[in-house]
């Protein structure tokens, strides 16, 4: 084994077989293409009416996996094959895991779009609208009047419930409220409904009380126990060096909670904040049973039926007029719209996150 | 501004755990005092003790007497967060704010106390504590850059500039060089001898060469074994303690015949 061998064409020993930069796209695309002239021919020899795409995909898909699989086996040995059938199965589930929030989208958006974009539906409400026309304002309203409410609730108390399991609770009191926020978060949503209806109409004797308060509520039962979870993780992941850091400066305990540790971590309670927001702004039967619902405007959260733009979708659906295309495109486009107010908060959580989270780099 | 602290019978406990036992030394003002002593020993455990963050630690107490010019650290109505701004701490790892500027970082025993300060008063001391930690000439022209945003050793140096902003009396240092190259421990260890004209310092190090550079006195720390508690072995000069030690254990200890 000497090196100095003249005339010995000099080999690298740690080459292997490899395939070329783009096989597998190459290899992708062929399986689609035969996998599509198979159900082609079917589609010619009558055996099926038209064209199967979704059929050309998922079997192209398979194909795949299986060619890529063995042409790497035989060119590349079996540890580099096995590396490209698990990353081909690993990105088709994540293909799978993304169409149904992809088909979601797009048929909220078809669906909703026709409605969502009349002149009318953010500037009139339902009042007094028996076909087409009229709007959701007064759902739209509803939705962010019980919501912010339900949240000016709910944050402080469980953003403090939190600051107090991670940094004063011990022993058995801490314990208990552990378990009983844990138990909390599996609460039904109409189990909510039901506390808030039962509570309130027991407090003010009405037994068929309704109003925007009660729902806000209901919500804040939801939503308190997912902002103690997601903030005392928060917390919980502030290092402990920074608070002695603090410490040994001579900064008492609160000052370093509400000067060090809350900012260390607002990024990550923001985030928090803004999933609960999330979970419950969508909740439908809670206010179905305690806020109601409604034709006409109600800025009053304290008295009155309130409309809720989930409530609105469900009504519109579930209450067809004689113009039964006109609620349905209107119940598309409450969807659409509760989507849309979703996808803003969360870009605000994003972009406050942002802002606020530690700063790195040199 | 240097104050002395006396010592005396300290037991130290993690919950029933007895972490050191029946120390008592006496730690002069102005002067380097150097913790040694194998892992797990209660060095960090009684520097920690000096300034009452032992108990930040659930169910951590200490038993005995730390006076510092004559007052009870632990004696009863003490508060100790007053303590703390007496008794400043370097920790091991250098642990700067992430959410704040280099500036903010050093002011941050002011400004965390909700302290107001004028924009004047806070760069004179800025400045003066950042030159008290040799780093003033490598972070003038980015003071409101992130303190993250500094080598380790620079990092570490600006927790020293941020413990002397509050000028505290005693400062305490738990191995802060530990994380640090051979040439940012030579900084800081020029740093140590210069701050010696002020403070009283106490630092806790594995490094023997470390001790026997910049301390005037030692303290050599030993336990029995795992799970015994640590005691304080031979507390003398450093030249007796690395030349002519009284102690069998500490000569083994210092020479690296140890065990």
């Amino acid at each position: 084994m000497s090196t100095t061998t003249v005339g010995a064409p000099l080999t690298n020993s740690l080459t292997a077989g490899k395939l070329p930069k783009h096989t597998s796209l190459a290899v992708l695309a062929a399986s689609w293409l035969v996998a599509g002239a198979v159900f082609l021919m079917l589609q010619l020899s009558g055996a099926s009416e038209d064209f199967n795409i979704a059929g050309t995909l998922v079997f192209g898909t398979v194909l795949y996996g299986i060619a890529i699989y063995l042409l790497s086996y035989f060119v590349e040995g079996v540890r580099k094959a096995k590396d490209r059938l698990v990353t081909a199965l690993v990105t088709a589930a994540f293909v799978v895991a993304l169409l149904p929030l992809v088909s979601l989208v797009v048929t909220t958006v078809t669906n909703g779009l026709p409605a969502f974009l009349t002149p009318t539906f953010f500037t009139s409400s339902q009042r007094n609208v028996v076909g087409a026309g009229g709007g959701a304002l007064h759902a739209v309203v509803g939705t962010l009047l019980i919501t912010g409410l339900a949240g000016i609730i709910s944050v402080p108390i469980g953003l403090l419930a939190a600051i107090y399991l991670t940094e004063y609770g011990r022993g058995r009191l801490a314990r208990g409220i552990t378990f009983f926020v844990d138990v909390m978060t599996g609460i039904p949503s109409i189990v909510a409904g039901l506390f808030a209806f039962a509570l309130f109409s027991l407090l003010f004797d009405d037994p068929g009380i309704r109003f925007g308060f009660g729902g806000a509520i209901a919500l804040c039962v939801l939503m308190i126990p997912v902002v103690v979870r997601s903030s005392e993780e928060m917390l919980k992941l502030v290092p402990n060096e920074l608070r002695e850091a603090a410490y040994a400066l001579g900064v008492p305990k609160w000052l370093t909670i509400v000067k060090v540790v809350l900012p260390t971590s607002i990024a990550g309670i923001i985030t928090g904040v803004m999933i609960s927001i999330s979970r419950v702004i969508g909740e439908t039967a809670p206010l179905l049973i305690i806020s109601g619902f409604t034709a006409s405007m109600n800025y009053n959260l304290f008295s009155e039926r309130m409309m809720t733009l989930p409530v609105f979708v469900y009504n519109q659906y579930a209450n067809q007029g004689t113009d039964a295309q006109a609620y349905i495109d209107r119940a598309w486009a409450g969807a659409l719209t509760l989507i849309l107010i979703v996808m803003v908060l969360n870009g605000l959580a994003r972009l406050i996150a942002k802002i606020f989270s530690p700063k790195l780099g040199r | 501004m240097s104050k002395r602290i006396e010592v005396t019978d300290l037991n130290a406990f993690y919950g029933k755990f007895l972490a050191v036992e029946g120390v008592s030394l006496t730690i002069e003002p102005r002067s380097v005092t150097a913790f040694i002593g194998p892992s797990g020993c209660g060095k960090s455990t009684l520097l920690r003790t000096l300034n009452r963050m032992h108990e930040v630690i659930p169910g951590a107490y200490v038993e005995g007497e730390v006076l510092i010019d004559g007052n009870n650290l632990y004696g009863p109505g003490v508060d100790p967060v007053l303590v703390r701004r007496q008794v400043g701490m370097v920790f091991q790892r250098p642990n700067p704010f992430p959410t704040m500027s280099i500036q903010d970082n050093v002011l941050a025993g002011v400004k965390l106390n909700n302290r107001r300060m004028s924009k004047g008063d806070a760069d004179d001391l800025t400045e003066k504590s950042l030159r008290g930690a040799n780093l003033w000439n490598e972070v003038k022209d980015r003071l409101n850059g992130p303190g993250s945003g500094l080598s380790g050793g620079q990092q570490q140096r600006l927790c020293i500039a941020r413990a002397i902003a509050v000028e505290p009396d005693v400062i305490l240092m738990d191995e802060p060089c530990s994380a640090l190259d051979p040439i940012s421990t030579l900084a800081i260890e020029d740093l140590i001898e210069e701050m010696k004209a002020d403070y009283t310092i106490v630092i806790v190090t594995h490094n023997m060469q470390q001790a026997s550079r910049v301390s005037d006195r030692t303290a050599f720390f030993n336990i029995a074994g795992t799970g015994k508690p640590g005691k304080l072995i031979e507390y003398d000069d450093t030249t007796t303690i690395f030349s002519n030690p009284s102690v069998q254990s500490t000569e083994d200890y210092v020479s690296g015949r140890f065990g």
